[in-house]
């Protein structure tokens, strides 16, 4: 399946795509209505110093570590993309306390949240992908 | 040409928690059409046992707390026998015998018993009208019924189930006084220093302790401690600790200790019989040896494993260690590993954090107030990451992949993972 892949080489640590990613799942078709002012909640986050940078989003692992944890059962795979039913969730962090990477944190409202490739909004495909200045992201398929 | 006809297997699980629905999905992942029946002594499905304290603090509902889908004993081609206990495991024979009479035979079973709560016989307790333990749902609900505005609430055992049942009530009661024999709370996750941070914290918000005291004697709604002080209540808990349930092993001569003996693939010392969940005593590779790790991921992936090896697969787990994420009203602690190496802390305003470690590897850690990515560290530890190949000193200030080798981060980022 296709997933997001991050590389650091081209990454210009610009954090655009933790903007494009907030605005995404905002709900809003208004950028600055979405983002200005606010503070953001993105499923993706750049990591790294000045030299050397990249964005962290889930990997949708073959062997989800937050699916078998989740003490509300409120994360599942379904056609290989692990996602969080935020209404049964209660904010336990079991999640982040196993996500080898990182990729889980709480939204505005206290539950959490992941990237789930944009194939829920408005935008249909990784925001965070279409918007990179420099291709250091991209949503393709790999072994 | 001969035709050849495959012969069904046989599938049982004893009981119907985490352990048993890993259980199941673990079967479905190599077996889909085997006949698998579930003997459940709780008269529901499969619910997140976890959230009982979350459904009495109004975060959640009976039905959001149900673990999985209406129709999944349906879809996953289940047998289920809500209400039903096992009473005994004919391993001869092969079939589990129920309460209601019937013997259900297997090729494999699975024994996912959980653990029962541990009251000890203290004098009195017999007169006590509404004491109640913090289980399951029923506990809860039972509970719930049992509490007015005016409520003083005692509850014994200031572990993870005895404060969470206290952050859970906290609203619905006038008081709760939680006292527990340990001079600490969370004495089975916490140092002194961390659990006085969680226990100031939770005074703060209203509940009161009675640290290295516990209850001696009942008499109806008073306790006479042992430190001579009476506590006046109306609602008793009892959330002083759990015991494995091991009888339907120990009865057939299966190894036992503390929990039902298993080895990694989860078999017991019984041919065909495994056993996992809090009543497995398996692998815990942060110590080396077997022990009972209760905790809710371990159970899954424990009954993942045993599964996949009932249904004739290959699985084994050999990187479970105890692992804890819990907060109440909003500071969060997690726990990994053991502490039994040399302590590195990071300390802050509100934020302390301590890492364990021995051998050049990072073996165990507290995190109290700051846990974002924690997720990072227990990797390290269930991974045995070498700490010479990170920079350690980045990683206690900040949990991030960007402490490992760009050649680990290609990894992690740069394939399917």
């Amino acid at each position: 399946m296709k997933r997001v892949y991050v590389n650091e080489e081209w990454c210009l640590g610009c954090h655009l795509c933790e903007y494009n990613c907030a605005f995404a799942n905002s709900g809003l078709s208004d950028m600055a209505e979405a983002l200005k002012g606010k503070q953001i909640y993105p499923r993706i986050h750049v990591e790294g110093d000045e030299k050397i940078s990249y964005g962290v989003s889930c990997r949708h692992c073959e062997d989800p570590m937050c699916v078998k944890s989740c003490i509300a059962g409120a994360i599942s795979k379904v056609d290989g993309v692990v996602q969080i039913d935020r209404s049964k969730c209660v904010g336990c962090l079991t999640c982040v306390l196993v996500c080898p990477y990182g990729a889980l944190a709480p939204s505005k409202e206290g539950t959490m949240q992941k990237c789930e490739l944009c194939l829920k909004n408005s935008c249909g495909e990784p925001a965070c992908v279409i918007g990179c200045p420099n291709k250091a992201i991209v949503y393709e398929e790999r072994d | 040409m001969r035709k050849e006809t495959k012969i069904m297997s046989n599938y049982c699980i004893i009981g119907n928690g985490t352990a048993a629905v890993g259980c199941i999905e673990g079967i479905r992942s190599v077996d889909q059409e085997g006949q698998i029946t579930v003997i459940s002594k709780e008269n529901h499905k499969v619910y997140s046992r976890p959230l009982i304290s979350y459904l009495l603090e109004g975060k959640t509902d009976v039905e959001r707390m149900k673990y999985r889908k209406d129709d999944f004993y349906e879809s996953e081609k289940c047998v289920f026998l809500p209400g039903t206990s096992a009473v005994k495991i004919d391993k001869e024979g092969k079939t589990v015998e129920t309460d209601k009479g019937e013997k259900i035979p297997f090729d494999k079973v699975c024994v996912a018993t959980g653990s029962s709560p541990f009251v000890p016989p203290f004098e009195g307790l017999d007169q006590v009208e509404k004491k109640f333990s913090f289980m399951t749902l029923d506990d809860a609900l039972s509970l719930k019924d049992a509490l007015t505005p005016d409520s003083k609430v005692l509850i014994i055992g200031a572990g993870l189930i005895g404060l969470k049942c206290a952050e859970g009530i906290k609203d619905l009661v006038k008081e709760i006084t939680v006292c527990d024999l340990a001079d600490r709370i969370l004495s089975s996750i916490l140092d002194s220093e961390c659990a006085a941070i969680m226990q100031k914290h939770l005074e703060e918000n209203g509940i009161k302790f009675m640290l290295s005291d516990s209850a001696v004697k009942f008499e109806k709604n008073k306790a006479y401690m042992k430190s001579g002080a009476e506590v006046d209540f109306d609602v008793l808990v009892l959330a002083i600790g759990v015991r494995a349930n091991i009888s339907l092993i120990k009865d057939i001569e299966g190894e036992v200790n503390r929990g039902i003996v298993v080895n990694t693939k989860m078999e017991t010392s019984v041919k065909d019989i495994y056993a996992v969940g809090d009543c497995a005593e398996g692998y815990d590779s942060s110590i080396g040896g077997n022990r009972v790790l209760a905790i809710l991921p371990n159970a899954y992936m424990q009954g993942f494993t045993a599964g996949v090896n009932m249904a004739g697969g290959d699985k084994e787990f050999t990187n479970a260690i105890p692992m804890n994420s819990i907060g109440f009203y909003g500071l969060h602690i997690m726990t990994a590993g053991n502490y039994d190496g040399e302590c590195f802390e990071e300390k802050r305003d509100g934020v302390l954090k301590r890492f364990f470690v021995k051998d050049n590897k990072l073996i165990g850690y507290m995190l109290i107030g700051e846990t974002d990515r924690a997720g990072v560290y227990t990797s390290m530890i269930r991974e045995q990451i070498p700490l010479d190949t990170v920079d350690f000193e980045l990683l206690k200030k900040v949990a991030t992949t960007f402490a490992f080798s760009s050649e680990n981060r290609r990894k992690k980022f740069g394939g399917v993972v």
